[in-house]
């Protein structure tokens, strides 16, 4: 399939690096401030090496707009994520639609925050929408939630942001204080600069929502504001010593039950199944059928983003 | 009240056994003889009350109209029932409160949680920094069966007029 790329940051690099291995080519790629596109395939490597060593304005002689008009099959959008009108990623997954070109996601703006109208324009349009990747990365929890029908699940849970998971568990294991182990996962380059999107728990809200709207099957739509949320900076080291004590542990747990989506610091005991350390996700699903299934592995990265996108756009119809 | 159906209540009995065998059967037998439905037993064979016997803890659903009938057929049974009726609670739930909890005066907060949903079992509170700082307590609240929400739903108003921060269980269902 012909690929074309919103976003060359660490997600949308490793999509145009690894489209061969999959035997895809990418027929144009765009940051905020250029493009490249050619429709008999781009040279990612030299794209990319021009964008790391001069800068974004490097990776190509286009304007970003006219990737969306350029040959392509499959639109992917990986920008980064927008509240509110999640632009300009909508706006990138309409001008796909409109063309009847199929988009693959894994910015969670717009599945998030216009998951009804995504879908509206999806039902008009030839082009298919995938979006594995919003939710937990490289592990398949929305293609396992369309294997057994969203129908059969009566219950979504877990461990959704790597972030706010290391520093549970850092604080939990070595005793340390929020602050002290903050600055540490920004030494490591597991927080960022401004980690309030993680450690708040937006982001791990963001990805309930969408779990939400795919398990309700469009019977309503979820955006942000239905979701109760708390982070984990009021979370300090003597809870956990004391839910320690008790056999708990404590970690930030993303819950979709009974059309509530609520995100939260929350009591699990030590040796549950979401106790995940470090940088793991984990997602839980509550059967019908099939009893509980725990789906865990790495929820975020280049290389693991990209599988998912790349599995997504395997999925797509020819 | 419990929101179980029929009318029916969860009762926990404190009985005394001598240890011979059958003892435990033979107390049974009135319960489920009488409509009771066993939830559980907690047979304590490590201690022995003061008359040398072991102490059991029976929790048991029944309608209330039931109850006192289950309790004189286990006398009448020669079973030695210490307490009977008193507790009506049958589920756990433990909670985390962080905040200022000392200065928002901790004591008046357990007894208004009291007050409005569940018995509070088991505090333990830490305050590594002195008690006019930040401090967190873990506490184990008993409350009727199928009212574990509404008891967490009373920790939150508790907890919200007074500006502390609640780590809860996961919902119900969700306990790993």
């Amino acid at each position: 399939m012909d690929l074309a790329i919103m976003g060359t940051g660490t997600v949308g690099s490793s999509v145009a690096e690894l489209a061969a291995d999959y035997g895809h080519r990418v027929t144009g790629m765009a940051n905020v401030a250029s493009a490249a596109i050619d429709p008999t395939g781009i040279d990612v490597k030299a794209a990319l090496d021009r964008q790391n060593i001069e800068g974004e304005a490097a990776l190509g002689d286009a304007d970003p707009d006219a990737v969306l008009d350029a040959d392509y099959d499959a639109l992917v959008e990986v920008t980064p994520v927008t509240l509110g009108d999640a632009q300009p990623g909508f706006g990138h997954v309409r001008a796909a639609l409109e063309r009847d070109r199929h988009v693959v996601l894994a910015n969670k703006g717009p599945m998030a925050e216009r998951f009804a109208d995504v879908r509206d324009l999806e039902r008009a349009s030839e082009g298919e929408v995938r979006f594995e990747a919003t939710v937990a990365g490289a592990i398949p929890v929305l293609s396992t939630i369309e294997d057994y029908s969203p129908a059969t699940i009566q219950a979504a849970r877990g461990v959704l942001n790597g972030t706010a998971n290391f520093i549970l568990s850092r604080m939990a294991a070595e005793g340390l204080g929020y602050d002290h182990v903050l600055a540490e996962a920004q030494d490591l380059g597991v927080a960022e600069t401004d980690p309030a999107f993680d450690v708040e728990g937006t982001d791990a809200a963001l990805k309930c929502v969408i779990l939400a709207n795919v398990l309700a099957e469009c019977e309503r739509t979820y955006t942000l504001d239905d979701a109760t949320v708390e982070g984990i900076k009021s979370v300090p080291g003597s809870a956990l010593d004391l839910a320690s004590e008790d056999g708990r542990t404590i970690r930030l747990i993303g819950e979709v039950v009974d059309g509530e989506v609520r995100v939260g610091p929350r009591l699990v005991p030590e040796h549950s199944e979401l106790a995940v350390t470090g940088t793991t996700n984990i997602v839980q699903l509550d059967t019908d059928n099939a009893g509980r299934l725990n789906l865990s592995g790495r929820g975020a990265g280049g290389p693991e983003t990209a599988s998912a996108i790349l599995a997504d756009v395997e999925r797509l119809p020819n | 009240m419990s929101d179980a159906p029929d009318g029916l209540r969860s009762y926990t009995v404190r009985l005394e056994l001598s240890d011979e065998p059958g003892e435990l059967l033979r107390t049974l037998e009135p319960i489920a003889n009488n409509g009771g439905n066993l939830l559980s037993i907690f047979h304590e064979r490590g201690n022995l009350t003061p008359r040398g016997r072991i102490p059991v803890e029976v929790d048991l659903e029944a309608a209330p109209s039931r109850f006192e009938e289950i309790v004189d057929a286990l006398r009448e049974a020669g079973v030695n029932v210490i307490q009977a009726g008193q507790e009506r609670y049958s589920e756990e739930v433990t909670v985390l409160l962080v905040g200022h909890l000392v200065e928002t005066d901790l004591s008046d907060t357990l007894s208004q949680l009291q007050e409005r949903n569940g018995a509070v079992v088991d505090l333990a509170l830490t305050a590594p920094e002195g008690s006019e700082d930040v401090s967190s307590a873990r506490l184990r609240l008993k409350t009727e069966s199928g009212a574990v929400s509404s008891t967490l739903d009373a920790v939150r108003s508790v907890a919200a007029e007074k500006d502390l921060h609640v780590v809860e269980p996961l919902a119900p269902g969700g306990e790993a």
